[in-house]
């Protein structure tokens, strides 16, 4: 039988690339929506929010968790390699206790601390978001690397590798499992959470989920909060395909 | 050569290594043992400069070390290490390939040199270089790391109970065909054990070191002849004399048997060795020189019978590889009680035989020395 890298593909990622069919029908399509909600919820009169596109609420929203999200990937990784130097190790806990400290601080709580400082909107949704994500990457990039055995980094070094040549050639490649494992978690986690960023105005798939807090209306809060699970569902996938290096 | 003078190592107040002195000459094998936490392994790691000295030098063909680069340096000595130590997430070739492409071989080179390597291990290259590590068995994982160890072909190999992790099987495989990698290659190695047996099969020269010190330096026959004190005559333990024969291969003692193959005439052959009288077995070989059995010629009787005159069954039990060591051929001896043993190559073709009678001669000689 031919195996082409093609059909492969199509192998492992077929469940993923129907979901992701299934979400790009469902924001393009609002007359789905509103026959699936009505049939809900037929004592409402409004079952799609109005005042915004799903469409473009999608687009606000993953570009608030791209944004915060490569800002805690980088800054995790580089503050999990530094703190696992021999120069950084002194950190190492100081690192673990603030990330911790950073996960347990209702993001909530963030965001009502930043507003008076940096006001309302986008910036402070994107430090919480951000701050909040950390974590994940951190540990398992620290976790990752101090699981590469040290018979491994004795060899390399024993053989000529500089620091650098072992980090890049041996500790991130070893290490890299965990890696992507805490971006994943990070990243589906920053796509729940981002619904917050509704509450300062910062837009996004929570802003039809209070609305409909608001109004009292369940069929709104189930329009956001349906495509949020959606996308999480989505990026959850992707992401372990690129894990298992099928993309 | 390798030249350490007045070494000093310690960690913190505890001294791993206490002004040792060696001088490793060009092409042979020095064996560093001695029972655990004496420092060996930290005067391996001296000599690339993996671990600094506190004060001493060491010069490696009259230059000092400290002159350069360590991981320049490092890259132009092999280092092979317990467990092996080869890159999991990297296949066979490409571990082999490490210190071809820090030093920045080209990529023809590095295929040219591996495939070579692969002829000197004599493994199949083709089946083993997309390989992953957790692919191959302890023993073929053993001998890449060696290879890998090779690969730009260093003066100096430096190997840290490289075999510890074997099963005594494939322990003296590895052995025996370090031995003949070793004698065509002429490097120089320094080798770390805690198996005298193995430094006493390896070494041209033993370092029996104790407490960060060396106690004896000296060739394997003076350590076992001549102990220099209580501690070394401990350490290498009362067996001493039987010790010694694992430095005798049996290929330079065997003499050339007397054989007849199946097509030959053999009831003339045996008729003749009767009236010649000088040896009682003959061996029976097939057309390929593959040894078949012994044949008593004192009880055969004309016609020969090979169903009844040869002792086929219990042939396999009582060669030897010419690889192997007097040690093992008197072993084998009082295990089958049999006093005479015929030597086969690796291709179970009979090269020679040798009886407890050499093995005798040897002992004495060592007893005369002493």
């Amino acid at each position: 039988m031919l195996k082409s890298p093609l059909k492969k593909f199509l192998r492992r990622s077929a469940g993923t690339i129907l979901l992701a069919g299934v979400f790009i029908y469902l924001i393009l399509d609002m007359n789905a929506w509103n026959l699936f909600l009505k049939t809900l919820f037929p004592e409402e009169t409004e079952w799609i929010y109005p005042r915004a596109m799903l469409i473009e609420l999608v687009g606000e929203h993953l570009l608030l968790v791209a944004i915060s999200s490569a800002l805690a990937v980088t800054a995790g990784i580089a503050t999990g390699i530094f703190v696992t130097r021999r120069s950084g190790k002194v950190y190492l806990q100081t690192v673990n206790d603030l990330t911790s400290l950073a996960q347990t601080f209702p993001p909530v709580a963030i965001l009502a601390l930043a507003v008076p400082f940096i006001g309302f909107g986008f910036k402070p949704t994107i430090a919480a978001l951000f701050l909040y994500s950390i974590l994940p990457v951190v540990r398992n990039t620290i976790s990752g690397i101090e699981a590469v055995p040290a018979p491994l980094i004795e060899a390399a070094f024993g053989m000529g590798m500089t620091r650098i040549q072992i980090l890049f050639k041996v500790e991130i490649p070893l290490a890299m499992k965990m890696i992507m494992a805490g971006i994943r978690i990070s990243v589906v986690m920053n796509i729940g959470t981002a619904t917050l960023g509704a509450i300062v105005g910062a837009g996004g798939l929570g802003v039809p989920i209070i609305s409909g807090l608001v109004r009292q209306n369940p069929a709104f809060v189930l329009e956001g909060a349906l495509t949020v699970c959606l996308l999480a569902v989505i990026t959850d996938r992707l992401i372990a395909g690129i894990e298992e290096g099928s993309f | 050569m390798i030249q350490i003078q007045n070494v000093t190592k310690s960690y913190g107040t505890s001294i791993a290594v206490d002004n040792i002195s060696l001088e490793i000459p060009a092409g042979e094998t020095c064996c560093l043992i001695g029972p655990s936490g004496c420092g060996k392994s930290t005067a391996v790691k001296l000599i690339n400069r993996m671990l600094e000295p506190a004060s001493g030098r060491i010069f490696i063909d009259g230059k000092d070390t400290r002159d350069f680069k360590p991981e320049l340096l490092r890259r132009h000595i092999g280092y092979v290490i317990q467990n092996v130590g080869l890159f999991p997430h990297m296949t066979v070739a490409e571990n082999i390939a490490v210190v071809p492409q820090l030093l920045s071989w080209k990529k023809e080179k590095i295929e040219e040199r591996t495939e070579e390597l692969f002829r000197m291990m004599r493994m199949e290259s083709g089946h083993y270089l997309d390989k992953y590590p957790r692919e191959l068995s302890g023993g073929e994982a053993q001998r890449i790391g060696v290879a890998r160890a090779l690969a730009s072909d260093p003066e100096i190999l430096l190997m840290d109970e490289p075999f510890g992790a074997v099963d005594p099987l494939n322990r003296e495989a590895l052995q025996a065909e370090f031995m003949k990698i070793q004698s065509n290659l002429k490097k120089t190695v320094v080798f770390v054990t805690h198996d005298l047996d193995e430094a006493i099969r390896l070494g041209d020269r033993i370092a029996l070191m104790r407490e960060g010190k060396i106690v004896q330096y000296d060739t394997p026959e003076e350590i076992l002849a001549r102990p220099k004190n209580r501690f070394v005559s401990d350490f290498v333990g009362a067996d001493r004399a039987l010790k010694r024969l694992s430095r005798f291969p049996v290929s330079e003692f065997m003499k050339m048997p007397a054989s007849v193959k199946v097509n030959d005439d053999i009831d003339a052959f045996l008729a003749q060795t009767r009236k010649e009288g000088k040896t009682r077995f003959v061996w029976l070989l097939d057309e390929d020189e593959r040894l078949i059995g012994p044949v008593d010629s004192r009880h055969v009787r004309a016609p020969f019978n090979r169903e009844e005159d040869v002792m086929e069954a219990n042939c396999s039990a009582i060669t030897v590889r010419d690889s192997a060591t007097l040690r093992e051929v008197l072993s084998r001896m009082l295990g089958q009680g049999v006093k005479i043993i015929p030597v086969i190559d690796d291709d179970s073709r009979l090269v020679g035989e040798i009886s407890i009678l050499e093995i005798e001669k040897v002992t004495e000689e060592a007893a005369l020395e002493c």
